[in-house]
């Protein structure tokens, strides 16, 4: 893995509990500038958590969360979002009740839509034109997932954290997001994505980072992780023939 | 394409304001009602009776359930806001007593427009220090909400005797709004409306702001989601403070516009409304306006009308819209935020 001393995002030591949860227990990993960082690990291993913490929608009771040279953990959720970092939680938070239009220009905090900017996210998912006016409850999964991510991109951010995008879409929906992830990725945007679907994130992600109940217990760059399939098993349960 | 090939308005309304129910339902009650009470002129009388004093309800419990919606928090202190609207009334009534005593139309709606907007600035500040030292210890717990609103209503109810004194207060309609008007056989109390139409007009007011305005965008999506407004960059907790002292504001102006309907009142002009307005709130959909302005409506009307025909059943009237509402749609008239 690059270099931690230019990484975009640092964790040291992070605690996180919730009620008398002990959720994360001493978190450790960085995110290096630009390309995709995916965050991997099996059922209730604490990645959401770990995204709600660095947004801090759940407050670190120890440790160091580090953005870009500055130290965030203490600060609110808005504030951190100023700092340039979007979060596409796993239920996707599109509003149900604004139309697409609106769920955009929500998100463009500056106030307004930069029109080549709606342009370039129209070319990453086209079908966005079509339902623009339509009310977010009313779109299906892969339609919310579009809005959903088309929101986090809809003014240039240092970083995006990403929760979960293919959860029950259809493989269809998922090839166009693995698309418009490239794209993404082309643009230099540094992407913090949380999956369980491997056989997604193999041939998009440049580093990897494993978890296993609230601990890190790998890191290392993707293709090292996706050519050893006896490191695949161990760490993520994963048979050759289902790779 | 651009954002601007349309205005945002015009867009906005496509697609969502397609659920028309419940004003039909509203307009189908009233009608149904016509041929039950027999004379024409009555059923006017009453149904704009019925609409005046929906208007007014809708008034006072909008900023309930916008406060309810946004941010989770159960105001059953929201009563005393009105009570003081009330009170602040009488007393700006006293001062400007030469303008609303004035046999001029014009002079008298003014005076009565400046004791409102005393009553509202007055329950705005007291809703900035109520959110400050009453509710937001308590965020997150509606046991706790519930017990330290009503405790607070009781400080405020009793902080306004101390001030104003027990006897009734008095809040004399001026003249120039008294008496009815006569449209063929029917006659209509001025003042009634008057309120239907301020009613109407701010219902339109604030549809505006929630459709057309980015501020209403943001209060729509904080109904909803707070936090994930909050991950977008926004305070919610500064439009939740605005919101509040907003909401309370407006059940001073109610408290005003009550306390010249009844024109002598004590302090628990509020408390006494209490119930009436949270069977708005729940029966219009929690942290809707639109299904806050069609319950209170509903609610006025079908109380007059059962008040007239079946006096014995008027007090579980209520009760029972409530419960018919409730099982036609369970989440009440409207989604929230809308």
């Amino acid at each position: 893995m690059s270099d931690p001393n230019n990484a975009l995002l640092k964790l040291h030591n992070i605690h996180t509990h919730i009620g008398e949860y002990h959720i994360l227990q001493g978190v450790e990993f960085f995110v290096p500038r630009q390309g995709v960082t995916v965050l991997l690990g099996r059922n209730g291993a604490g990645k959401s958590t770990t995204l709600r913490t660095i947004i801090g929608l759940w407050q670190a009771s120890q440790g160091l969360v580090e953005f870009d040279g500055e130290n965030i953990t203490q600060m609110s959720t808005p504030d951190i979002a100023r700092r340039g970092i979007a979060f596409v939680p796993e239920d996707m938070g599109v509003f149900a009740n604004l139309t697409v239009q609106e769920n955009l220009q929500l998100a463009a905090i500056s106030g307004k839509i930069n029109d080549s900017r709606l342009q370039w996210i129209f070319n990453l998912f086209p079908a966005l034109e079509h339902f623009w006016l339509r009310p977010g409850g009313t779109l299906s999964g892969g339609q919310k997932q579009m809005v959903a991510i088309a929101r986090a991109i809809i003014e240039p951010r240092k970083l995006l954290l990403i929760d979960e995008p293919t959860k029950g879409l259809a493989p269809a929906i998922v090839q166009n997001l693995a698309k418009a992830f490239r794209a993404l990725k082309e643009s230099s945007t540094t992407i913090l994505l949380v999956e369980q679907n491997f056989h997604f994130v193999r041939s998009l992600g440049d580093h990897v980072v494993v978890m296993d109940s609230g601990l890190i217990v790998h890191t290392g760059p993707m293709s090292e992780l996706s050519s050893d399939e006896a490191l695949q098993y161990r760490l993520l349960g994963l048979q050759a023939a289902h790779v | 394409m651009s954002l601007n090939n349309k205005p945002m308005a015009l867009q906005s309304l496509q697609g969502r304001w397609t659920d028309f129910a419940p004003m039909i339902l509203v307009t189908m009650i009233a009608l149904f009602a016509w041929p039950l009470i027999g004379s024409m002129s009555t059923w006017a009388t009453l149904t704009v009776a019925g609409l005046a004093m929906g208007m007014m309800l809708f008034i006072m419990a909008s900023g309930l359930t916008l406060v309810f919606g946004l941010m989770d928090v159960l105001n059953l202190g929201h009563a005393a806001f009105v009570a003081v609207g009330a009170y602040v009334a009488a007393s700006l009534a006293g001062v400007l007593s030469v303008l609303l005593k004035s046999s001029t139309g014009v002079e008298a709606v003014a005076g009565m427009a400046l004791v409102a907007l005393g009553a509202m600035i007055t329950t705005a500040l007291l809703g900035l220090l109520f959110e400050r030292f009453f509710i937001r210890p308590v965020y997150g717990n509606h046991l706790k909400q519930i017990l330290i609103t009503i405790g607070a209503m009781i400080i405020i109810e009793q902080l306004v005797l101390a001030l104003w004194g027990a006897q009734q207060m008095m809040l004399p309609l001026p003249e120039a709004v008294r008496g009815t008007l006569v449209i063929g056989e029917v006659a209509v109390e001025r003042y009634r409306l008057v309120a239907v139409v301020l009613g109407l007009l701010l219902y339109l007011g604030l549809l505006m702001v929630f459709n057309f305005t980015r501020i209403g965008m943001l209060i729509r999506a904080g109904v909803e989601n707070r936090d994930m407004v909050e991950a977008m960059g926004y305070r919610i907790q500064r439009v939740f403070v605005a919101v509040f002292a907003a909401g309370a504001a407006l059940a001073g102006l109610g408290g005003a516009m009550w306390g010249f309907y009844r024109e002598q009142f004590t302090a628990a002009i509020g408390a006494d409304l209490l119930v009436q307005m949270l069977i708005i709130v729940v029966i219009g959909g929690l942290g809707s306006v639109r299904g806050c302005f069609f319950g209170a409506l509903l609610l006025a009307l079908i109380q007059n009308y059962v008040n007239f025909l079946i006096p014995d059943f008027a007090m579980v009237s209520n009760i029972s819209v409530m419960v018919a509402v409730l099982l036609w749609r369970p989440s009440g008239l409207y989604a929230p935020g809308r």
